[in-house]
């Protein structure tokens, strides 16, 4: 029995260890495979068996930035994404504030309300979203990209900062309110300066959900303002896939989001829960 | 159930007794008016459109059509609508798929990040994990694509590997449901992970100790003492799973467009392919707005489970 114990214990270390490799594997594999494509020219991407070791080439990037505009999509998704982000700052984190500190009538109903704007399938809004923005001449500008990421990015900019002021000690604010400053200047002076790391991982998140989204792009934009995964998915169309290309704008695509998603990587399941992604 | 177990937040310890808050008065309406006036025009406006015009005779292909008040005759239709229903039922099949492997896996990989030792490898293995979250839904689908392909697709170079012959994935039926659904499963199963491994760490030290002088199967620790803490997170992953699979769109899009024939055709997808394929708007947005009332009443249950904390 206790040589059984004995055994028992010195093998999981084994099997942990293995577990966990396998899982790390698992997780980087598509990832990598999607890099590794993106360098190999096109006869070693279709060769069966796969090619694993190949000398690598940057035509498939130098085609998709220059000959296929993804380097024009992937600024239109740096303007929309910032543009949006600042924006959902801006109103967002005084409303985060109020809710944070203050007591008022309905309340709750909209902490529910903020939240539920998350839940909604983008389906739902784009049709409405195709429509009006087609009768007020919006199509394929950054404007109504902007404003319709909003529905996704000011709950959870409202939802983290409210969490953040929360965590503030009331004193300070009170402090400040009996020394005479205005609420207005308490806020911008004492409030938000405390709550810079809420704001900043909010921001985040509301870069990552701005730059990922397709199916609002893919409806309310055209050529001028499309974005990088709807360039994406617009090599598709042909019969033969040109798998070099698509694999480096998704590269261009990915790299940055998992840059940003590692600096908030304590926060991420936090966020994602909030956000219930996208 | 699911509150109990969680430590004091820091709402919770908010110092009561301190005078009480003076009285808002026009200083919280002035700081809510931008958010709450945006999402006034920007989500509750194009919902009532959508509402309005889900009573209507709306085809975009048919400009000259007058756009008739039908009452509700798009959602007599849509309800009756058997590839509306199969959209609905493949939509719940798919969650049923996905979801238990997800929990699975990711309580697994839970497990195996708790167990102590290891510190480098369970760093590396941790991070590994945000790749799949963090990499955009629309370009999971077109790595899928590319993994799954029938000739030169890696997947069934493994396949071979192991003595089984190459797999048509995206253009049978089942199997391009199976290789969307295990794109999913990679990219979902790291947030069961981190969600239930939070769940873990919040089992007291001395607890967990003190059973595991009483047992050495894992599986009664498991059981007995850590799911009471991994209830909360499984709630969470249930809801929040629940709502995802209804968003469900860039993933299908770029894998397989809803083919071949309707096979992963999710309900987002269904409804955009009547709204901006066939232009039926009337149509798709009573299909909407359907979807719509099962998201409420989803997320009236999310907000209650998941952030009962915000009530108080």
């Amino acid at each position: 029995m206790s040589a059984g114990t004995a055994g028992r214990r010195r093998l999981p270390t084994i099997l942990h260890a293995f577990g966990l490799v396998i899982v790390f594997v698992v997780a980087v594999f598509p990832f990598y495979w999607m890099v590794a494509t993106s360098f190999k020219t096109g006869s070693d991407i279709l060769s069966s068996p796969p090619v694993w070791v190949f000398s690598p080439t940057l035509t498939n990037y130098a085609e998709a930035l220059i000959r296929q505009g993804v380097a024009a999509s992937l600024l239109n998704s740096i303007i929309v994404a910032l543009s949006t982000t600042v924006l959902a700052i801006a109103i967002g984190t005084p409303a985060a504030y109020a809710l944070a500190r203050f007591e008022f009538r309905g309340k709750s109903e909209l902490w529910f309300w903020f939240i539920t704007n998350r839940m909604i399938s983008p389906i739902v809004l784009a049709l409405p979203f195709f429509l009006l923005a087609r009768s007020l001449g919006l199509i394929d500008t950054y404007l109504v990209l902007i404003l319709v990421y909003l529905t996704f990015n000011l709950p959870i900019v409202v939802w983290i900062c409210a969490d953040q002021f929360r965590s503030i000690p009331r004193e300070l604010d009170e402090a400040a309110r009996l020394d005479g400053a205005s609420p207005l200047a308490t806020f911008f002076r004492i409030a938000l300066p405390l709550a810079a790391p809420g704001v900043a991982v909010s921001a985040i998140f509301s870069f990552i959900f701005s730059w990922n989204e397709l199916l609002y792009a893919l409806v309310l934009t055209r050529t001028s303002v499309r974005t990088a995964p709807v360039a994406a998915t617009s090599f598709m169309s042909g019969y033969e896939l040109p798998w070099g290309e698509i694999m480096a704008t998704g590269t261009l695509i990915v790299l940055p989001v998992i840059v940003f998603a590692m600096l908030v990587s304590r926060q991420l399941v936090r966020g994602l829960t909030m956000g219930a992604v996208k | 159930m699911t509150g109990r177990q969680q430590p004091a937040t820091d709402h919770g310890m908010e110092p009561k007794r301190l005078r009480p808050m003076r009285k808002p008065g026009w200083t919280a309406f002035w700081f809510l008016l931008p958010a709450v006036g945006a999402l006034l025009a920007i989500g509750l406006y194009p919902l009532l459109f959508a509402v309005y015009n889900s009573f209507r005779r709306y085809n975009l292909a048919r400009p000259n059509e007058a756009r008739d008040f039908v009452g509700f005759d798009n959602y007599a239709t849509a309800l009756t609508d058997p590839s509306f229903i199969e959209a609905m039922l493949r939509t719940l099949g798919f969650l049923v798929t996905v979801l238990p492997v997800q929990i699975a896996l990711g309580l697994a990989i839970a497990l195996l990040l708790h167990r102590p030792g290891l510190g480098l490898l369970k760093v590396f293995t941790r991070l590994s994990l945000v790749i799949p979250l963090a990499t955009t839904y629309a370009v999971v689908g077109l790595v899928g694509r590319l993994l799954f392909n029938r000739d030169a697709g890696v997947i069934n170079w493994f396949v071979t590997v192991f003595g089984a012959s190459p797999v048509e994935w995206l253009g049978s039926t089942t199997n391009a449901f199976i290789a969307v659904a295990l794109m999913d499963i990679w990219q979902w199963t790291p947030f069961c992970a981190l969600i239930l491994l939070a769940g873990l760490t919040m089992v007291p030290n001395e607890i967990e100790e003190a059973a595991r002088l009483e047992t050495k199967t894992w599986w009664r620790i498991l059981v007995y003492v850590q799911l009471p803490y991994l209830l909360p997170g499984l709630t969470a992953v249930l809801i929040l799973r629940t709502a995802e699979v209804l968003k469900l769109f860039d993933l299908i899009f770029t894998m397989t467009r809803g083919g071949p024939g309707a096979a992963t055709e999710l309900i987002s997808i269904y409804i955009q392919r009547i709204g901006f394929r066939v232009f039926d708007q009337g149509m798709a947005s009573a299909q909407a707005v359907l979807l719509l009332i099962l998201t409420i009443v989803l997320s009236r249950l999310y907000i209650r489970v998941v952030y009962r904390e915000i009530e108080t």
